[in-house]
């Protein structure tokens, strides 16, 4: 894995999301294999390494009856971090994750978001090359998912940052890389794009409109590209989905045939797979 | 070294922050004030037997109350996942916690010095005694402390942890006491390997090398148990 990128594990409950995670921060040994982090074998330079990653489990590790402020302050002092420095770094992230209010307050009285924020900012207290988050948005009310997600983009220009997250839309939003996982293997690693497009066999577009549909069928069937036509008629509309060859926008085209055809446009869309298709194609795939 | 002092600070804070701490530390006074105030030794012979007979026989279900919760919880609240990723040695973690349960048990046995104080007040004590008598005390609970460290490193309940730690104390205080029911050879060994045997010298002012060194060899195997156990937990 390169410096600097967002790679994002994507896959169903149980898919081995967290142990893989585990191992990455050296929590677990790996029953095969070995872990390299920034230069350092994760078994034989346990310690070296240890101190290059940061590490968000699942269930946040928090001591309950600490403040906020506290409980930094034991984290960057394990983590080898002393004196002013260590002052200096826990104000840093203190407002980096705009926790800022709540530095006094004892943890068991902080919500759930601010308690993950409090653990992000316990993971990269002590500026580790590699960042591991394992469900960082899990749970967390909308407004702070979303302040969460800004925090982890902005983290990424400087660490490299491994996020699990079995939430498809935020890895496809976050992550440059995705690395799709089921039962324990990964089962496609690629750019998100990438990903739609390797899978993406037959575009889909779906048009709505009002009139007869007989003779739109036929002039859409014409059209060079357009593999299937199917309509069904609703009350008072008409519902046609067109499956056409990947490559080109047929939209325009569409809409032109169906107006000619003398029936009002309603509405055009493009239904482009989502990576929640892909993620259920690659393992279902796999079950196969 | 540092890691482990930042362990230790961080649960001793955590012993004087929970009412459980204070409520152990006040039931051994009380227990420790009836054995010293209601013992004829006191004032027949001006010394703390009292006292260290039953502080002792109470530390066996003091001191696995007071190590509980040490890694037990850290295991329940995942916790445990910070201090087992950070750079820090899973021996310093244990001996950090250990000091913590140490110093709270220093704590709590500096709070019965005004009984020798009394005794020079009041009367002529032999201080060879005291002295030891403290110093077996320290060293007993030293040895109940690791066996609860332990007891707490194999579970993620503080009630199993206490359990199992108040069996491992009994049995290694007790065993000699099985000795009546045996063959010479065999008495021998469980009475030498019950820490109760070597406890009482102590308190006569008898300091013995070999019950020093009977001590602190259990301080060390349980300390390295439980940094095993600690290790063990990576695997499960």
């Amino acid at each position: 894995m390169g410096g600097g990128e967002i790679v994002g594990f994507l896959g169903p409950n149980g898919a081995g999301k967290t142990t893989t995670m585990r191992i990455l921060a050296g929590f677990m040994p790996p029953t095969s294999g070995t872990v390299r982090v920034a230069g350092f074998d994760l078994l034989s330079q346990s310690l070296e390494a240890r101190r290059h990653i940061g590490y968000l489990p699942e269930t946040v590790p928090l001591y309950r009856d600490m403040t906020v402020h506290s409980y930094l302050h034991f984290a960057a002092t394990i983590r080898g971090l002393k004196g002013s420095r260590r002052n200096h770094r826990i104000r840093e992230v203190i407002s980096l994750c705009r926790i800022e209010d709540y530095a006094r307050t004892q943890i068991a009285k902080l919500s759930k978001g601010y308690r993950q924020l409090v653990g992000i900012a316990q993971a990269i207290v002590h500026e580790p090359r590699v960042l591991i988050l394992d469900e960082p948005t899990i749970g967390i009310d909308p407004r702070q998912v979303v302040q969460i997600r800004q925090l982890i983009q902005h983290l990424g220009r400087e660490h490299t940052i491994i996020l699990s997250s079995h939430i498809l839309p935020e890895v496809s939003m976050i992550c440059e890389k995705v690395m799709v996982m089921n039962e324990g293997k990964v089962v496609a690693v690629d750019y998100p794009e990438n990903l739609l497009n390797g899978l993406e066999k037959i575009q889909r577009i779906e048009i709505e409109a009002q009139g007869p549909p007989e003779q739109a069928i036929q002039k859409l069937r014409q059209i060079e590209g357009v593999q299937s036509v199917t309509a069904a008629n609703t009350a008072e509309t008409v519902l046609f989905r067109v499956e056409c060859t990947p490559g080109r926008d047929y939209r325009g085209q569409l809409a032109d045939v169906v107006v000619r055809s003398g029936l009002t446009l309603l509405g055009l869309k493009a239904r482009e797979m989502s990576l929640e298709d892909i993620f259920l194609k690659l393992t279902i795939k796999k079950q196969e | 070294m540092r890691n482990t002092l930042a362990i230790a600070g961080r649960e001793l804070r955590v012993y004087f922050s929970t009412p459980s701490s204070y409520l152990i530390i006040a039931v051994f006074l009380f227990v420790c004030g009836y054995g010293f105030g209601w013992s004829r030794t006191t004032f027949l012979e001006t010394s703390l037997q009292g006292f260290l007979g039953w502080g002792a026989f109470f530390l066996l279900f003091l001191g696995p109350a007071l190590t509980m919760r040490l890694l037990a919880e850290e295991e329940k609240l995942g916790t445990i996942e910070l201090l087992l990723t950070a750079p820090v040695r899973d021996v310093e973690v244990v001996i950090g916690k250990y000091l913590a349960g140490l110093g709270v048990m220093s704590i709590m046995l500096a709070l019965t010095l005004y009984y020798p104080v009394l005794l020079a007040w009041f009367g002529d004590p032999d201080w060879g005694p005291i002295a030891g008598g403290y110093l077996g005390f320290f060293l007993l609970g030293a040895v109940f402390l690791s066996m609860g460290l332990f007891a707490s490193s194999l579970t993620s309940s503080q009630i199993a942890a206490y359990m199992v730690g108040s069996a491992l104390v009994l049995s290694i205080w007790f065993v000699g006491h099985a000795a009546a029911a045996l063959g010479d050879t065999a008495a021998e060994f469980l009475r030498r390997i019950s820490v109760s045997t070597y406890f009482p010298a102590f308190g006569r002012g008898v300091i013995d090398s070999n019950a020093i060194l009977y001590y602190v060899s259990i301080i060390c195997v349980f300390i390295f148990l439980t940094v095993r156990s600690l290790e063990s937990r990576r695997w499960r």
